[in-house]
């Protein structure tokens, strides 16, 4: 086959636009469905503690209360929140959806309220009186992890949930040929996803056909269906998930919620549809939380630079419960230790701990962040304590163009990349060796400037079905209709990723049609084949590639049907821009054609199904490492501790791109995000498990005065992981930009003899370090 | 409850509400004017924009009983006889929305800024929409949308860099 690329690698404006920009995309709350009552879900104000009696006399006394649910009434009922991770040892607290006899952190689900409006259910749930008895508060993972700590879950002995060792290489040899050892302890604060819209569900049964519709802000519709009907004791078949537009996800919905199946519980008691939609001080307290790693990275290295080996011994505060993934997160931390550089080995002891809060997960990178943080950082810190500058440092360790495959001590085989070739165009962007100059002078002149790099590569196009929990294949399905009209239905879920473009894209090249008549349907169970869904930044990389197949698979058929039509044999034809070319009378027929006849099938050959339509399955052999280089310029106000970017330039290296456009603003996101981890954003909770940034007054989500110019080039290594070549580059802004940032800040400190200090970089704590 | 007249997008409504009823509540739940979006309830997102007599208002802190009666304009009322608001216009050239939830309140704190000031600095479009949160980052193109709308000019083919 062979197409001419008309839309693919093009800035192509995004389909999904136009009914975003008027405001008349469906998101799950506002779609309204005839009669719905709305639930209320009461919390805990307590991070721990024993629930003695619960009173709902009240308020189920109140108006317009149809019902009130607590822990005893879904026990038996309503199978506990799933958790898909799996380690050797792994202790899984069992997380009923209304809490029984305990809670565990601020948020806790205590009881549902379902009234005949919100506020109505909002009341009646002030009305019930729980009694508890406080009991001792886990606020820190570290001190949770000692024997002396009170213990969250009894049964499971102490708060040690796991402990997981990565890494290969003999670390110690490396250590003790080491010239230097540099050591550094690090915090990767907790942080919030926010997405702008909270989570929602609505339910609706049909007692008659015995189905369940779900409609939920998720990433993973297919999922989904299948952990709720386990939790609801329901054929998996009886349950179609739905999912509108979703208002982000950053893996926030990357889940499997108590509420979720709450609410299909809830509305097949009370025989109506049951909505609820997360406030946003819930969101805070009891949708997952990200990152929240705290530990000591040490490095040997020689004289010259060259890294040796490198130890990360870390305990990861998990929170109370195990979401869906909660324990495999920092295991990808251990994935990708190696970075960008060749060091022997590697080792890595961690230390996973239930404490009183919200579980973490999945949270935009997912456990590379920590891994490129923390990679970087030491990389100054090594460069610092050399004297060498840290680009220099960089190169001399770098992976080499013509060394991939590369399998690292971690044990990951990197696919392809270029990392000097990123680094080159970044570094040639931003006149580096003149800007170091400017630094010079700027440091003569008083002023506080700092530059920062981060080279880095991330693991993604998730994955292997191997190496994932739940399959890590992707679907798709191509209907070329009579009319000449495509239907593509995908097991992704593109919550503003644009696949709805970028998939319209590639079978507009692929069949020789306008793209505008390819229609991309997502996000329905009862409609699309099993599907995995959008995380990982796997969309394009692993749904796209099942697309290609698919569409292969599509043109096959359609040129037996061709050869049959124009009686020749399918060898002598080809497919090119949307037309079987090569019959010995030069006839020809477009895909429209053949598809027509596939339908009316009035002449087809002996062998051949009628219609026109194909599905595939694709699973990738390997991850895809999406790699580049961040550099950022910063100044510093002595006097207020203010720091200004001067300068931001990022050169990413995703593979391939179908649309530039999209990818660019895959770009801008994921650095918004990692920019916030560096200067903003942090979830605090006190020694009593309160939630101290509850609400967005006090968790500090940046708006666009606090983003900088970004000036953006790319490097194109195609992976040959899959067929499109994408690496995929949802994740890349927020891992590659947060150490570039940090790194920066700390360079210009580095005249006040500051070597680090944790994330978020507040005005407060620079001042302090250039006025102490 | 008290029956209010409410003046939304040039359409008189009488909607009975409650003393704590937010405007955002009235538009989506009476109303159903579901484009503009709750975020937060606290005034700290601008999910929620709307204009009231033209200034960009945050409908979830603003009790429906005391609007009055100022014209409400949202989201649905942007496009005019059928041809979008050139702040509209701007964002689609510029692709300045991935997931969209934030987006309407994006254009009502856009287009309030463009009505009161038709030539915007950069710093005061950055002023402008400091009380509004893209949580998918957008903001560059955001801003060079408004900068578009407000100079008339006309996108490059492709969208905004």
């Amino acid at each position: 086959m062979s197409f001419l690329a008309k839309y693919m690698g093009q800035r192509v404006k995004r389909t999904e636009d136009p009914r975003l920009i008027q405001g008349i995309g469906h998101y799950v709350d506002d779609i309204k469905l005839a009669d719905t009552l709305h639930v209320v879900i009461l919390r805990s104000q307590y991070a721990h503690a024993r629930i003695n009696s619960i009173d709902t006399s009240a308020a189920k006394a109140a108006p317009g209360v149809v019902a009130v649910y607590t822990g005893e009434d879904v026990a038996g009922k309503v199978g506990n929140v799933p958790c898909a991770g799996a380690l050797p040892g792994l202790k899984v607290p069992k997380m009923p959806v209304l809490a029984q006899g305990k809670v565990f952190f601020v948020g806790h689900p205590v009881a549902a309220v379902v009234a005949t409006d919100k506020y109505k259910a909002r009341d009646a749930a002030d009305l019930i009186e729980v009694d508890y008895d406080p009991l001792d508060v886990v606020s820190d993972g570290e001190a949770a992890a000692k024997p002396d700590s009170p213990v969250i879950h009894e049964d499971l002995g102490d708060n040690i949930a796991f402990q997981h060792s990565a890494g290969s290489g003999d670390v110690d040899a490396a250590f003790a040929a080491a010239d230097r050892i540099v050591t550094q302890r690090l915090n990767h604060q907790r942080l919030a996803p926010i997405s702008i819209e909270p989570r929602g569900v609505l339910a609706q049964y049909f007692r008659g056909e015995e189905q369940l519709n779900l409609w939920s802000s998720t990433q993973i519709p297919h999922l989904l269906r299948t952990q709720v009907a386990i939790m609801l004791g329901m054929a998996e078949n009886k349950l179609r998930v739905i999912t509108p537009e979703v208002g982000g996800g950053f893996g926030c919905k990357l889940n499997v919620y108590a509420e979720e199946a709450l609410l299909g519980w809830i509305a097949m008691k009370v025989g109506k549809p049951v909505k609820w939609i997360e406030g946003r001080r819930e969101n805070l307290q009891c949708t997952i939380h990200g990152r929240s790693q705290v530990g000591t990275v040490e490095v040997a290295v020689k004289n010259d630079g060259t890294l040796l080996g490198l130890k990360y011994n870390v305990t990861a505060d998990l929170g109370a419960y195990h979401q869906l993934l909660t324990p495999a997160i920092p295991t990808l931390t251990g994935l990708m230790l190696a970075g960008c550089y060749k060091i022997p080995a590697i080792q890595m002891n961690c230390t996973g701990v239930f404490t009183n809060k919200m579980a973490t997960d999945a949270y935009r990178g997912a456990g590379r962040p920590e891994a490129t943080y923390l990679v970087e950082r030491i990389m100054d810190r090594v460069a610092q304590e050399l004297n060498m500058d840290p680009i220099e440092l960089r190169q001399k360790n770098f992976i080499q163009a013509n060394e991939f495959p590369y399998t690292t001590a971690c044990g990951v085989t990197y696919d392809s990349g270029d990392y000097e070739a990123a680094l080159a165009k970044a570094m040639e962007l931003v006149d580096y060796k003149k800007l170091r100059e400017e630094q010079s002078a700027a440091r003569a002149a008083g002023r506080v400037m700092g530059i920062g790099v981060s080279t880095y590569v991330e693991i993604c196009g998730m994955g292997p079905s191997g190496a994932m929990p739940a399959g890590g294949w992707e679907s798709a399905t191509v209907r070329v209709e009579p009319t000449g009209k495509v239907t593509v239905l995908t097991g992704i879920s593109p919550h503003g990723q644009g696949e709805e473009t970028s998939f319209a894209q590639i079978v507009g090249d692929m069949l020789g049609i306008d793209m505008n008549d390819v229609l991309v349907i997502h996000g329905d169970t009862s409609i699309v084949q099993y599907g995995i869904g959008t995380f990982g930044s796997r969309g394009l990389a692993v749904g796209g590639a099942a697309l290609v197949c698919a569409t292969e698979k599509v043109v096959k058929k359609a040129k037996a049907l061709a050869a049959h039509l124009l009686g020749t044999g399918a060898d002598s034809l080809s497919f090119e821009n949307g037309k079987f070319v090569g019959a010995p009378d030069d006839r020809t027929l477009t895909i429209q054609e053949v598809a027509l006849a596939a339908h009316t099938a009035a002449s087809i050959p002996e062998d051949f199904e009628p219609g026109l339509s194909a599905q595939h399955f694709f699973e990738p052999k390997n991850f895809t490492y999406p790699s580049g280089t961040h550099i950022c310029v910063v100044e510093l106000d002595k006097d207020t501790g203010d720091i200004d970017i001067k300068r931001y330039v990022a050169v990413d290296d995703c593979g391939n791109q179908i649309n530039p456009l999209i990818v660019q603003g895959q770009v801008h996101g994921g650095i918004a995000q990692g920019l916030a981890q560096a200067l903003y954003e942090e979830v605090v909770y006190d020694e009593n498990g309160q939630l101290i940034t509850g609400e967005l007054m006090d968790y500090a989500v940046p708006k666009a005065f606090q983003v900088p110019h970004y000036e953006l080039d790319h490097a194109v290594t195609p992976t040959p992981v899959n067929p499109l070549g994408a690496k995929g580059v949802g994740e890349a802004g927020t891992i590659g930009s947060t150490p570039s940032i940090a790194n920066a800040v700390l360079d210009a400190l580095a005249p006040f003899g500051v070597q680090h200090i944790d994330l978020p970089l507040r005005p407060e704590k620079l001042w302090r370090a250039m006025n102490s | 409850m008290k029956i209010v007249e409410l003046q939304v997008n040039g359409n008189k409504h009488r909607v009975e509400v409650d003393d704590e009823q937010s405007l955002l509540s009235v538009l989506r739940d009476d109303l159903d004017l579901t484009g503009t979006k709750y975020g937060c309830g606290e005034g700290q997102c601008g999910a929620c924009t709307v204009l009231l007599d033209g200034q960009p208002t945050r409908s979830c802190r603003m009790p429906a009983v005391n609007v009055g009666s100022k014209p409400i304009t949202t989201i649905e009322d942007l496009e005019q006889n059928g041809r979008l608001h050139p702040l509209q216009q701007a964002f689609l050239d510029h692709g300045a929305m991935q997931c969209g939830y934030c987006i309407s309140g994006m254009l009502m704190s856009g287009a309030g800024l463009l009505k009161k000031n038709p030539q915007p600095t950069e710093a005061e479009i950055l002023r402008a929409m400091e009380g509004n949160i893209c949580r998918c980052g957008t903001y560059p193109r955001i801003v060079a949308a408004i900068k578009q709308a407000a100079s008339g000019r006309v996108a490059q083919k492709g969208g905004g860099k």
